[in-house]
């Protein structure tokens, strides 16, 4: 049986883990690669490498750490953020990475991600998506791109079917309203846009304790779930999460 | 002994090349045919389209080159797209309703992975970790526990048949390792499956070494 994921995401700049990372016995914390390796050992399915840099030079050192992580890691990554063309993403996946995250251009340019799937395969082609609960309607959530500065008028749920329909393998589902908060996934968000597509959804945003991750599968309906800082700063454990979702029923591989 | 790893821009390379060598196989990265040819064992990785891959290895004459190695009972391992291009055909843009013809290594189509079975809804593509239950002996599993998972990312699946010497279920029950002679396929990324993927690379090698010649 297919087993749920549990997936750590790195913010990377210049080829650096940004954000505090509070690992004991890492000789270079800040390293993506050491700190994904480590990752793997504690029993990770995956890892997202999220790039947050803005300018052309420092894509060149992303490009440079998906080339290192393809030689030196044992699981499948992702590189996520930056992408404006279907060029952006032959260099990546050129440089070994297995899958590509887009957010802003497939909406600005919906036609990439039909092109892109197209080009290196529906399995490769995530499309990330920033969906934020609508004030006037609590059971509707709008799409916002430019790292959550900019509200775009598209339906979240909608969205993602159009998505899928054109090729994306996979749904990077993050909810703005909880990101950050620690009150663990919006369930409800994940589970509109889960039962809206036949593609594995990933649920990202407000994890902050153990049992969030096993909600997010059962209430949430998600194929995976995705959390930072709870790992990065050592409070939990892959292993932890995973044996807490294995108490709960839900398969995983430990 | 080297280790040919065919190299038809279809991705993927890298992480298998790494695998290979931390095992201590001597690899070498190659779109030539003639090296293929002189090989002593073959590896053959890929994601993408099967039409479009077998396309590739036709036009750099590798798809003969390969024929004729696993025919010679060269060692072989495909993996994903490499383990469905060794069979018969495939249906990912297929014309027609026609399927393209693969290597041929082994009978029967590769097809599309059904979304729904028993009016139960699947996730596809089929993403991520899953148990594979193999045939007890088999030298790829040497020392790896019955139902270990490993790392799957696919849309289509190779047809079952008198091959099949490891099985995976998402909707349906499909063969995750087949294996004739000393060719072997395997659906998951081995390169990408952590400790147990590092141990079945390792075991081929192994079998590469050693098993070929005693089989």
């Amino acid at each position: 049986m297919l087993t749920k994921r549990v997936i750590p995401c790195m913010d990377v700049k210049d080829g650096r883990v940004v954000k505090g990372v509070n690992f004991v016995n890492l000789r270079d914390a800040g390293d993506p690669i050491e700190l994904a390796n480590r990752y793997d050992q504690e029993g990770a399915d995956e890892v997202v490498f999220l790039d947050i840099t803005a300018t052309s030079d420092e894509r060149a050192t992303t490009v440079d750490l998906a080339s290192r992580a393809s030689e030196q890691l044992r699981l499948p990554y992702t590189v996520g953020g930056g992408f404006r063309s279907v060029g952006d993403i032959r260099t990546m996946i050129a440089a070994g990475a297995d899958k590509v995250s887009v957010n802003s251009a497939a909406v600005k340019d919906p036609l990439l991600v039909t092109e892109a799937a197209r080009a290196f395969g529906t399995q490769a082609i995530i499309v990330a998506i920033d969906a934020k609960r609508r004030a006037d309607n609590p059971n509707k959530w709008e799409v916002y791109v430019a790292g959550g500065r900019k509200a775009t008028g598209l339906d979240a749920v909608e969205w993602a079917a159009e998505v899928a329909r054109r090729g994306a393998g996979e749904i990077l589902l993050t909810s703005m309203d909880r990101d950050g908060s620690r009150e663990g996934f919006d369930c409800a968000l994940t589970r509109a846009v889960a039962r809206a597509v036949d593609i594995p959804v990933i649920a990202s945003g407000g994890v902050g304790a153990l049992e969030h991750f096993a909600q997010g599968i059962l209430e949430g309906e998600a194929d995976a779930v995705l959390a930072a800082s709870v790992f990065h700063f050592g409070e939990l454990t892959v292993r932890q999460v995973k044996e807490d979702m294995r108490a709960h029923g839900i398969p995983v591989r430990l | 002994m080297t280790f040919a790893l065919v190299d038809y821009r279809k991705g993927n390379i890298k992480s298998v090349e790494r695998a290979l060598a931390a095992c201590g196989a001597d690899v070498v990265v190659t779109s030539d045919a003639a090296c293929v040819r002189a090989a002593s064992a073959v590896v053959l990785p890929g994601v993408g389209a099967f039409a479009d891959a077998m396309g590739t290895l036709r036009e750099l004459g590798l798809a003969g080159a390969i024929k004729d190695a696993v025919g010679a009972g060269v060692p072989f391992l495909g993996i994903c797209l490499g383990q469905h291009l060794m069979f018969e055909g495939g249906m990912e843009h297929a014309e027609g309703g026609r399927p393209t013809p693969g290597l041929g290594l082994v009978p029967g189509v590769v097809d599309v992975m059904p979304k729904e079975v028993a009016g139960v809804s699947y996730k596809v593509p089929h993403v991520g970790w899953n148990a594979v239950e193999f045939d007890e002996g088999d030298p790829l599993f040497d020392g790896i526990g019955q139902g270990e998972h490993f790392y799957f990312t696919h849309s289509f699946v190779a047809p079952d048949g008198a091959y099949t010497v490891g099985k995976t279920t998402h909707s349906v029950t499909f063969p995750s390792v087949v294996r004739r002679g000393s060719a072997f396929g395997v659906q998951f990324h081995p390169e990408k499956s952590s400790d147990a993927g590092a141990r079945l690379i390792g075991n081929f090698v192994a079998f590469a070494r050693n098993g070929a010649r005693a089989e």
